[in-house]
């Protein structure tokens, strides 16, 4: 279904040009390719309130090796998360993100690390999309001083403040209205960048949602909300949720776009879309139409309130991996051994990460009481027992 | 250094609460990033008049009149302070505040820690609060014991208008999130403040009148309850030392525990609710650190734990009168 630009070649040339590059091995290495190429999204956009992105988007070899690179190292990582937590090398929750890796990096693809992101507690491969490491991910998963946050968050609170990734918040929609301050910092220092603040549809009927989605609609905050809508808030399915899952039209006078989200093409072109809406007309809503693999987290089996043969067959029809290898392979830009070679490049990236993340010790007991307040107060926090009174301020 | 006071009485002509709103302009026009936010506190001018005039003044991207949701908007202000902006948010009752107790607690207080200490969050939370002239009982509550256990923010309490000013300004300035609590029948208060530039510390208790029989340790409107039951005990021959411990938490026990060490007897006297309120926590803490040191048990006044009543005089039989702490000095002085 793709129009290509590549197609114009009868594919007897493309087959020769082939076999006489391997031949005199003067291929152009494929991943710095970036001649265009224009693919149509799986479905057209609906929109609400706005007029609808174009179905064609535009990319390139370069980008779409990366893509899947990039989910093929996120979806790995999340099963090596997976064994980690039966081994109980990892406690408390563990929120997977598998199944829904073309969100994140689709939308890496259309912004610059000057947006802001902020998103809830299935933030293990938002991080690694916002430059995060894999060995800060496990090494946070497991309770260790290398990870992001020195072991004390935890798998729901990754940050990179590096990156303006926000984190990575445990309670349901309580995100959202962070999200929409930090569209008003960059309106107050008025920079020119947006926030993207993501939530799921459990947390769509927060009303701090609509609180802050009115408050930003009120002050044209480039605020972009973003509903990754994976049909389950938990163990209860959307339509015994909400009365009108048609999320993307919350907003009511604030535009929304339902989108593919297992399509990191239309991913990204909805949010580059959305980026320069909001940075025009003020916040706009994105629904991205999802899956997840996994159970809600770890504790939960995932089958209890659906069938297997739904989510096999998402995987079969849907997957956001098999979707950009399908492309990759049907323009030639690689061969099926290609693909399968960086998969197991990234398989060892994954393991290497682990074991380094293995040998990262514990964090010192002194950790237990830094970071309550911010040093330089002279408060060091032993309960409300405290013998020094001094302190100066600026 | 020579003091310049100035006479608020002056200041009033601006009909602005002026300790509160000075410190607040002062600041914002030493720091473009401090901005505030809360409903009607730009036009109206804030509920209390606290925000008079910094509207006009500073204009509407830095003064906010945000609609009626505390839970997002206190959020918002949590978000933007972790991009470094120094956003003052205000809860036109503390009582409103408890719509926004997740994000006060969860990402206000706790984001610097479960980031690894990535993020600040330099924001002062503010707003009246106490048993105001019988505003009925959704209008007259204390905070300060829901907040208290909340690890990494600080809390302190202003009662006069020096050191409102003084702990306006270090809140904003702190890095660390501040509640600063004010009271609804202290915005009327006179008094001569310094025209210079000054910060009170947000961890230092003040001492209002030295003595040498008893320690009564107070806070915001209880502290003239306690001054006006001080006069009295003078008359009957007590030599009370009071204290005003302002910082909420942490505790100044530097300060406090020196005045133990000197009189050996302790009373709190506070607006709080009698189960799990300020007094409990100072209660327990003194105990812990000086029990070698009282020669009597830490006696703590507080509100009777009733919903404060709409008629007169049930309310005041809620909060501490002078007439109970003169007894209860006397009882602990035998």
């Amino acid at each position: 279904m793709a129009l290509s630009r590549l197609n114009c070649f009868s594919s007897r040339s493309a087959n020769l040009l082939k076999t006489l590059s391997s031949a005199i091995s003067l291929r152009r290495p494929i991943s710095t390719d970036t001649t265009p190429i224009i693919v149509e999204t799986s479905v057209p956009f609906t929109s609400h309130q706005c007029e609808a992105p174009s179905r064609s988007v535009e990319t390139n070899p370069k980008e779409l090796l990366t893509f899947f690179r990039d989910m093929a190292l996120m979806r790995r990582m999340e099963i090596a998360a997976d064994s980690l937590y039966k081994a109980k090398l990892i406690r408390g929750f563990c929120h997977l993100y598998d199944g829904q890796e073309a969100v994140a990096v689709g939308m890496e693809a259309a912004i610059t690390k000057k947006d802001c992101i902020i998103t809830a507690y299935r933030d293990h491969c938002t991080f690694v999309a916002r430059g995060g490491t894999l060995l800060e991910v496990f090494a946070e998963l497991m309770g260790r001083q290398a990870g992001c946050s020195r072991g004390k968050g935890g798998s729901m609170h990754f940050y990179k403040k590096d990156s303006n990734f926000y984190g990575g918040h445990g309670i349901v929609g309580a995100q959202v209205p962070l999200g929409c301050g930090l569209a008003f910092a960059q309106k107050y220092s008025k920079d020119e960048n947006v926030s993207f603040a993501l939530y799921g549809d459990g947390a769509a009927n927060q009303g701090q949602l609509f609180e802050a989605l009115n408050i930003s609609a009120l002050w044209d905050l480039p605020a972009i909300l973003v509903c990754e809508n994976n049909h389950y808030g938990m163990g209860t399915a959307e339509w015994r949720a909400a009365k009108s899952p048609a999320y993307y039209k919350r907003g009511d006078y604030v535009p929304g776009l339902k989108v593919d989200g297992m399509d990191a093409l239309a991913v990204k072109q909805a949010c580059k879309f959305a980026k320069e809406h909001a940075l025009k007309n003020g916040p706009i809503i994105l629904e991205m139409d999802t899956y997840r693999y996994h159970g809600h987290s770890m504790s939960d089996p995932g089958s209890t309130y659906r069938t297997r043969d739904e989510i096999s067959g998402v995987r079969q029809e849907r997957d956001p991996i098999e979707r950009i290898r399908k492309l990759i392979l049907s323009h030639d830009l690689a061969t099926e051994k290609d693909l399968k070679d960086i998969e197991k490049e990234v398989r060892k990236e994954v393991d290497d990460a682990i074991a380094q993340a293995k040998e990262s010790p514990m964090p010192e007991p002194s950790e237990l009481f830094t970071n309550v307040y911010v040093k330089g107060l002279g408060v060091e926090s032993f309960g409300a027992d405290r013998k020094e009174v001094r302190a100066t301020l600026p | 250094m020579q003091l310049q006071p100035k006479l608020i009485a002056l200041q009033l002509l601006h009909l602005r609460n002026p300790a509160l709103g000075e410190g607040l302009e002062e600041e914002m026009e030493r720091d473009p990033r401090v901005c505030v936010m809360g409903e009607d506190v730009g036009h109206y001018g804030g509920s209390y008049k606290v925000t008079k005039g910094l509207a006009t003044k500073f204009g509407d991207l830095r003064v906010l009149d945000t609609p009626i949701a505390e839970n997002s908007f206190t959020g918002m202000g949590i978000g933007a302070a972790m991009t470094g902006l120094r956003p003052v948010v205000e809860g036109m009752n503390m009582g409103f505040l408890l719509l926004a107790f997740n994000q006060i607690s969860n990402n206000c207080g706790m984001l610097h820690y479960t980031s690894g200490g990535q993020f600040t969050i330099p924001i002062v939370i503010r707003g009246p609060g106490g048993v105001g002239r019988q505003l009925g009982a959704e209008h007259s509550q204390r905070l300060e014991s829901y907040f208290q256990s909340i690890p990494g923010i600080q809390m302190v309490a202003c009662s006069t208008p020096y050191n409102a000013k003084g702990l306006m300004k270090a809140a904003i300035r702190s890095e660390n999130p501040v509640i600063l609590f004010e009271h609804v029948l202290l915005y009327n208060l006179k008094e001569r403040i310094p025209d210079e530039d000054y910060i009170c510390n947000l961890e230092e208790a003040e001492l209002v009148r030295p003595g040498e029989d008893i320690t009564i340790l107070t806070y915001s409107r209880m502290r003239y309850h306690v001054m006006q039951a001080a006069k009295t005990l003078v008359n009957k021959g007590y030599d009370p030392e009071v204290i005003d411990i302002r910082s909420l938490k942490p505790f100044d026990l530097y300060t406090i525990g020196n005045s133990v060490k000197k009189t050996h007897r302790v009373l709190i006297v506070e607006e709080c609710m009698r189960t799990g309120g300020i007094g409990a926590s100072l209660t327990a803490a003194i105990t812990e650190n000086f029990h070698d040191y009282l020669d009597a048990p830490v006696m703590c006044l507080s509100s009777q734990d009733v919903p404060t009543p709409y008629a007169g005089t049930l309310e005041e039989w809620t909060v501490v009168q002078p007439a109970q702490i003169v007894t209860a000095v006397e009882q602990l002085c035998q």
